[in-house]
């Protein structure tokens, strides 16, 4: 049997995609199945909703532990570059101190901010796309009214998790082979 | 002080009208539809003045700066005031973007995004003016530091590299945070359109599908960058204003400045927002979705900074009476009376006395009365960086010394091409990517329920 791909190139994961238009159906059919113990799930929907996650119950993004050490490394980038530098070649400048650290505060704050900034966009880059899961199946719909669960299962255990979708409250349930 | 209702609406906070998600798909990406004739002449409005300013830059580098007025003792001109000018007119940007998003302010959600590109596009366009001001721009990369043959560093005790680094963070911060923001609303574009354009949004989507794990992410980085932003935007103005604080010059080295100098990049800022988004909330059919509702609250932060100003400017006046400092009471009784006497009051004028119009609920939620509002504020704030920066320098301490500065066809030429290079990219923006946040306002339109009730 020939193996489907997406159209990034990851090889499709089987399992069953439901459509939820209800935001209350979406999440009693996310408790229902973590209930079940069945693991792997991803929901889509348009924007992030309290609901879906607090029935998804993840743990806090470690997003923030990133933008910390991006922060503290631009902060120390910043009176480290401006110490060194002043040492370097001194040059007296209107009778301050060659290493004079108020002005160099500036520096430092500018740097703590732009670093902090762009390690968490770095962050979720990492987290949510390069480390993120691929070949799950997708539909246009979800980025518009429609909140998408994706269950990984194979053959046997589909016809059971789509009796769950549908008794949630699915508008719609299909199986996506691989 | 009498409020406008929000409009009817299903949301939690009352401010879309659009009553389901689908609607506000359908309504985004419909501002993405080919362009209007209208559209299409502004946009040439838009590129001629930039050719102006093109034309104007040539013979700058060909020539030198004397075309621009440059002689002792005034050389920081009409480009150091536009540059302030930019600077500052971002500011409202992050401040709606970042600061109200911190305050969970409601209200921001409609029009956040075309002040974020508004601020990204002013930096960009501030960014230009320190290389074209410094005349030799092919070696403007001498402001940074790095290592060259003469062993030299930059010199960190200096308020214009500060200046630097803090406009350099700014432009990069603003950018990203416009960046970051657009990509879901970008994914819902490409969800709707066919074609080459599918393919174009597909790969500026960054392969956005809005999974659990994407927004539990995204989410968290939002509010962080919301954080990191919100100090930024108050630190850049500060190190604008040190420029002139840390300076001895008469007029200059005040305290006030920091405050005087964010209050006033603030209130600028929302005079450009409301030129704007007046006109384009109308070309792009999104009244429904910018209501009298969200510009009677940018009338009030208007008003708010206006009077903030107001209070400066009074003060500024008031420090110089009090101190008994004959040079810093010369330079005040000459911004009022002395050869500059018609730029100090059109600033005093446009800024504190025409924003207290606002103070009427009527004047408030008439678009036409603040339209003309917003453009007497942005005549206004390019002026009091002009008196500020100009007649401080005209007349300093050594009176024969001193001399007058009128701008010269080369400063018109450039601040043209400025205003013509702002409106290309404000513009472009417009019609590309989507002028209104998809996914906040979603976020706010509770989604239907089957046992019924909010959540």
């Amino acid at each position: 049997m020939a193996v489907r791909k997406t159209a990034r190139g990851a090889r499709r994961k089987p399992g069953v995609l439901a459509s939820f238009v209800h935001v209350d159906a979406a999440a009693d059919a996310i408790r229902a199945l973590r209930a079940r113990g069945i693991k792997g799930l991803v929901v889509y929907s348009a924007a992030p909703n309290h609901e879906i996650e607090e029935a998804l119950d993840h743990r806090v993004s470690p997003v923030r532990l990133i933008t910390l050490i991006g922060g503290l490394t631009g902060c120390a980038a910043g009176f480290g570059m401006t110490l060194w530098m002043s040492y370097d070649w001194p040059v007296l400048v209107g009778g301050k101190p060659i290493g004079s650290v108020p002005p160099y505060v500036v520096i430092a704050f500018e740097l703590t901010i732009l670093l902090g900034a762009l390690s968490t966009v770095a962050a979720v880059a990492l987290f949510s796309i390069l480390m993120g899961r691929r070949g799950v199946p997708y539909d246009p719909k979800f980025s518009d009214d429609t909140i998408g669960v994706f269950v990984p299962a194979t053959q046997d255990l589909a016809r059971q998790v789509e009796q769950m979708m549908h008794s949630a409250g699915a508008v719609e349930v299909r199986y996506e082979g691989a | 002080m009498a409020a406008v209702a929000p409009p009817r609406s299903v949301g939690h906070d009352g401010l879309v009208i659009t009553q389901t998600h689908a609607d506000v798909t359908r309504d985004v990406v419909g501002t993405l539809s080919p362009p209007t004739r209208g559209y299409v002449l502004l946009l040439l409005g838009a590129v001629s003045l930039f050719l102006i300013g093109i034309v104007t830059f040539l013979v700058l580098v060909k020539d030198g700066l004397g075309h621009a007025g440059y002689q002792p003792p005034i050389f920081w001109s009409v480009y150091i005031t536009t540059f302030v000018f930019w600077v500052g007119i971002g500011h409202a940007g992050t401040l709606i973007s970042a600061i109200l998003f911190l305050f969970r302010s409601p209200w921001r959600t409609a029009v956040y995004r075309s002040t974020e590109a508004m601020t990204v596009f002013a930096v960009m366009t501030a960014g230009l003016f320190p290389i074209i001001h410094i005349g030799r721009q092919w070696i403007f990369y001498w402001l940074l530091p790095y290592p060259n043959s003469r062993f030299l560093w930059p010199n960190f005790k200096s308020p214009l590299i500060w200046d630097v680094f803090a406009i350099s963070t700014y432009l990069t911060v603003s950018t990203t945070f416009l960046v970051f923001g657009l990509i879901p609303d970008v994914a819902a574009v490409r969800d709707k359109a066919s074609g080459w354009r599918k393919k174009v949004y597909e790969l500026a989507s960054v392969g956005w599908r809005g999974t659990d794990n994407q927004w539990r992410h995204y989410s968290r980085a939002y509010l962080y960058l919301a954080a990191l932003a919100t100090p930024l935007v108050l630190s850049v103005h500060s190190v604008v204003s040190w420029d002139f604080a840390v300076s001895i010059l008469p007029g200059w080295h005040g305290t006030i400045f920091a405050p005087y100098f964010v209050a006033g990049a603030i209130y600028s800022g929302i005079g450009m927002v409301l030129t704007l988004i007046i006109p384009l909330r109308r070309a792009l059919r999104i009244e429904h979705m910018i209501t009298a509702y969200h510009f009677d609250n940018l009338a009030k932060l208007t008003l708010l900074t206006g009077s903030i100003l107001f209070y400066a400017y009074g003060m500024e006046y008031f420090v110089a009476w009090y101190s008994s400092n004959i040079f810093e009471q010369t330079t005040f009784y000459r911004r009022a009376f002395g050869p500059y006497w018609w730029a100090g009051w059109t600033m005093i004028i446009c800024n504190a006395f025409v924003s207290q119009l606002l103070w009427f609920r009527k004047i408030r939620t008439n678009l036409t009365s603040l339209f003309v509002i917003s453009i007497f504020i942005n005549i206004g704030m390019w002026f009091e960086r002009y008196v500020i920066i100009v007649s401080s320098l005209s007349n300093d301490y050594v009176p024969w010394a001193w001399d007058q500065l009128n701008p010269t066809w080369a400063d018109w030429g450039i601040l043209a091409g400025s205003f013509g290079w702002f409106g290309m990219w404000f513009l472009l923006f417009a019609k590309n990517f989507p002028i209104v946040a998809i996914q906040e306002i979603k976020e706010m339109i509770p989604m239907p329920r089957k046992r019924g009730g909010h959540h």
